[in-house]
């Protein structure tokens, strides 16, 4: 089309002959006129009710679910609740506390955060800076098919793959892992020190103010390698089903939220921006970091955000591969223990509460829904403050 | 899925009660002797085999209609009692309370023993312990028990599993072993008979229990009280972890009706290969 688009009787004329072509067609009746605003009316009405009724049914699941979560609270209070760990719904007397499994959630999360976000992160700049760009076009979509594989299917595999591999070789996996992770940021961590104390030493000192730095970090680093990897060696994981084996696959499902979410913000960052700082003399490395990364931040927060609540929300393999034992590790961070999750707890418990509706045991439930909620609720808007506020920062500067 | 169902089959069986108490106000008798309807309610661990049953049931006979629907024991016992259902499943015996209640509604229980239910306790074949006593397993569950070396085993921490709350095998394993203990909290649980197999083949300290149905090689069914569950040993009463699963109707159903048809149907040798492939015991094995 090309330039044409501006000429609209140069398209018509093409098509038709151009005695065909009369003024009359050209210029709208007053009926037609009529008949097109109501149609323009009619097809706004319908897309606004199309885009209403997400938000009326957001409104809806949380108008239910409070309704269904307050029998709850009046028939049983809040105490038990909250800070209880004995977990006994069918019991009689029944016990509904839920302490184990919020903090059984948080672990989770905890861990798949841990797992995702220096992973994601780190992927999204590698893409977008490092990575020629017919490469980064083939890697990108590949990252995004993780997000594509159904959670049971995760699941499927941290319970018939992943938990027997943790159980057999789980502690040299471990001391492999943190070898692969320890030795780059410690090397990573000197050379950024030894950068940093040459600024501050005189000429004279200079080599060896930054040898001394750099040796002063990696001995002990690598020592302190050495004796951790040593210690998880010893280790014994009993049970593959634990919070450490759904921490890494939910870490794994986040990974392409981030990803992919941190790499946009990070491409939509200006050009003039990056290539501001090229002029005043930045590495590459010092552009990323310290003008990309910082303009794109609010972004990769969202990312972030997006792969909590991916890691809060998921319900299957949790329910299949974090062991689902209603009790608080010991001590709290001891990953190789199962725990139970809200999610998993809702999923596992619903057959059976459906049956006494009306009773605490179904309400319960729904109280917990109503936390989980509440919990993405509340990330949903921090985030959004937080995102406000670096905008903000950034349009000051 | 089995919400939705149960939901479902509750209003079909309220549709059925409005339908016979209008013929019964129209001076015909109820619907339950013209036979051609049957209302089944109760316990959710009964209620694969009615399913499996009427499936069956209704394939012979098209003209027959069953609704089956799970919603426990206790309930059944109430829709019998009320008049609203024609056979209750039930995986215990009827209380006092229930037959005091039933007796001054004129409604007579009749129990029909139907299958057995047993649970076999499974453990890696590695693991030399062989066997258990009912206290012992209680111990274990209980977190009393947490090492192998006190049951004949090597020195190493019990992984226990047990089945999700949700399930029938998990009341069956609460009444007969925990006796209404409560089950520690390291206990992890799972989602399916299968999925417990599939740990305790893979977790070498690992010991769960599972319907009899489900054991097979991967796996290695300790012997209970010195007992090895087997169809016979359950069947006989002489394996402990096991109880029968009843059907109830008012009064003993009318020879040749569909209810009698029905609740007869675990005698035959197609009852019995029903219930075998869900994974219980029949009668029949003695």
């Amino acid at each position: 089309m090309g330039n044409r688009d501006d000429s609209p009787t140069a398209t018509i004329a093409e098509t038709r002959s151009p005695a065909a072509l009369t003024r009359s067609e050209l210029l709208l009746t007053k009926r037609s006129r009529r008949f097109r605003r109501l149609g323009s009316l009619l097809g706004e009405g319908l897309l606004f009710a199309i885009a209403s009724v997400s938000t009326v049914a957001v409104l809806f699941i949380f108008i239910f679910i409070f309704k269904d979560a307050l029998p709850f609270f009046t028939l049983r209070g809040f105490k038990e609740f909250f800070t209880s760990i004995a977990w006994y719904p069918s019991a009689d007397p029944p016990e509904f506390g839920a302490l184990a499994m919020f903090i059984g959630s948080g672990l989770v999360t905890l861990g798949a955060v841990v797992v995702a976000v220096p992973m994601g992160v780190s992927a999204a700049v590698c893409l977008s800076f490092v990575l020629p760009f017919a490469v980064r076009q083939v890697v990108k979509p590949v990252i995004e098919i993780l997000a594509a594989i159904p959670s049971v299917a995760y699941g499927f595999f941290a319970l018939v793959v992943f938990a027997p591999l943790l159980q057999t070789r789980g502690p040299g996996l471990l001391s492999v892992a943190i070898w692969l992770v320890g030795v780059p940021i410690i090397l990573l961590g000197a050379v950024v020190a030894g950068g940093l104390v040459s600024r501050r030493v005189s000429g004279r000192f200079l080599l060896a103010g930054r040898t001394a730095t750099i040796v002063a970090i990696v001995g002990p680093g690598l020592w302190l390698l050495y004796r951790l990897s040593g210690g998880i060696r010893g280790v014994e994981v009993t049970s593959g089903t634990n919070a450490l084996n759904v921490s890494i696959i939910l870490g794994i499902m986040a990974l392409p939220t981030i990803v992919s979410v941190s790499e946009d913000a990070l491409q939509a960052v200006g050009r003039e921006l990056r290539e501001g700082s090229y002029a005043l003399g930045a590495t590459r490395a010092e552009t990323v970091l310290r003008v990309v990364i910082p303009a794109a931040s609010s972004g990769i927060l969202a990312a972030v955000i997006l792969g909590v609540m991916r890691a809060v929300g998921e319900t299957m393999v949790v329910w299949m591969a974090s062991g689902n034992a209603a009790q608080i590790p010991e001590p709290w961070f001891n990953y190789l223990e199962p725990v139970r999750t809200l999610t998993a707890t809702i999923a596992g418990d619903m057959g059976e509460a459906d049956h006494v509706t009306g009773s605490a045991r179904y309400h319960v439930l729904f109280a917990m829904a109503l936390c989980l909620l509440a919990i993405s609720f509340v990330a949903n808007l921090a985030s959004e403050l937080v995102m406000r506020r670096t905008r903000r920062m950034l349009g000051g500067e | 899925m089995r919400s939705v169902f149960s939901k479902l089959g509750k209003a079909l069986a309220l549709m059925v009660v409005v339908s016979s108490l209008s013929m019964f106000v129209g001076g015909a008798s109820a619907a339950e002797d013209k036979g051609h309807e049957i209302v089944i309610d109760g316990s959710t661990t009964v209620g694969p085999i009615a399913k499996a049953f009427a499936e069956y049931y209704m394939e012979k006979y098209p003209e027959v209609n069953i609704t089956v629907s799970e919603s426990g024991s206790g309930n059944g016992a109430k829709s019998l009692i009320n008049g609203t259902c024609h056979i209750a499943d039930m995986s215990r015996f009827m209380k006092e309370s229930e037959f005091k209640a039933a007796v001054e509604k004129d409604v007579l229980p009749v129990a029909h023993v139907v299958a057995m239910d047993g649970l076999a306790v499974i453990v890696h074949p590695s693991n030399p312990a062989s066997d258990l006593t009912l206290e012992q397993v209680r111990d274990i569950y209980l977190g009393k028990i947490t090492n192998w070396n006190e049951v004949g085993g090597p020195e190493k921490k019990i992984v226990v599993i047990s089945r999700d709350t949700n399930s029938g095998t998990y009341e069956t394993f609460e009444n007969i072993v925990m006796r209404k203990e409560k089950i520690a909290a390291g206990v992890e649980y799972v989602g399916s008979n299968g999925a417990i197999r599939q740990r305790v083949q893979s977790t070498q300290a690992a010991i769960g229990y599972v319907g009899l149905g489900f054991v097979d090689r991967t796996v290695k069914a300790l012997t209970v009280n010195g007992v090895a569950p087997t169809g016979n040993t359950v069947a006989s009463g002489k394996y402990p972890i096991a109880r029968p699963l009843y059907m109830f109707t008012n009064r003993y159903p009318k020879l040749g009706s569909h209810v009698h048809g029905f609740v007869t149907l675990h005698m035959s040798k197609k009852g019995q290969e029903i219930i075998e492939a869900i994974g219980f015991v029949p009668l029949t094995q003695y």
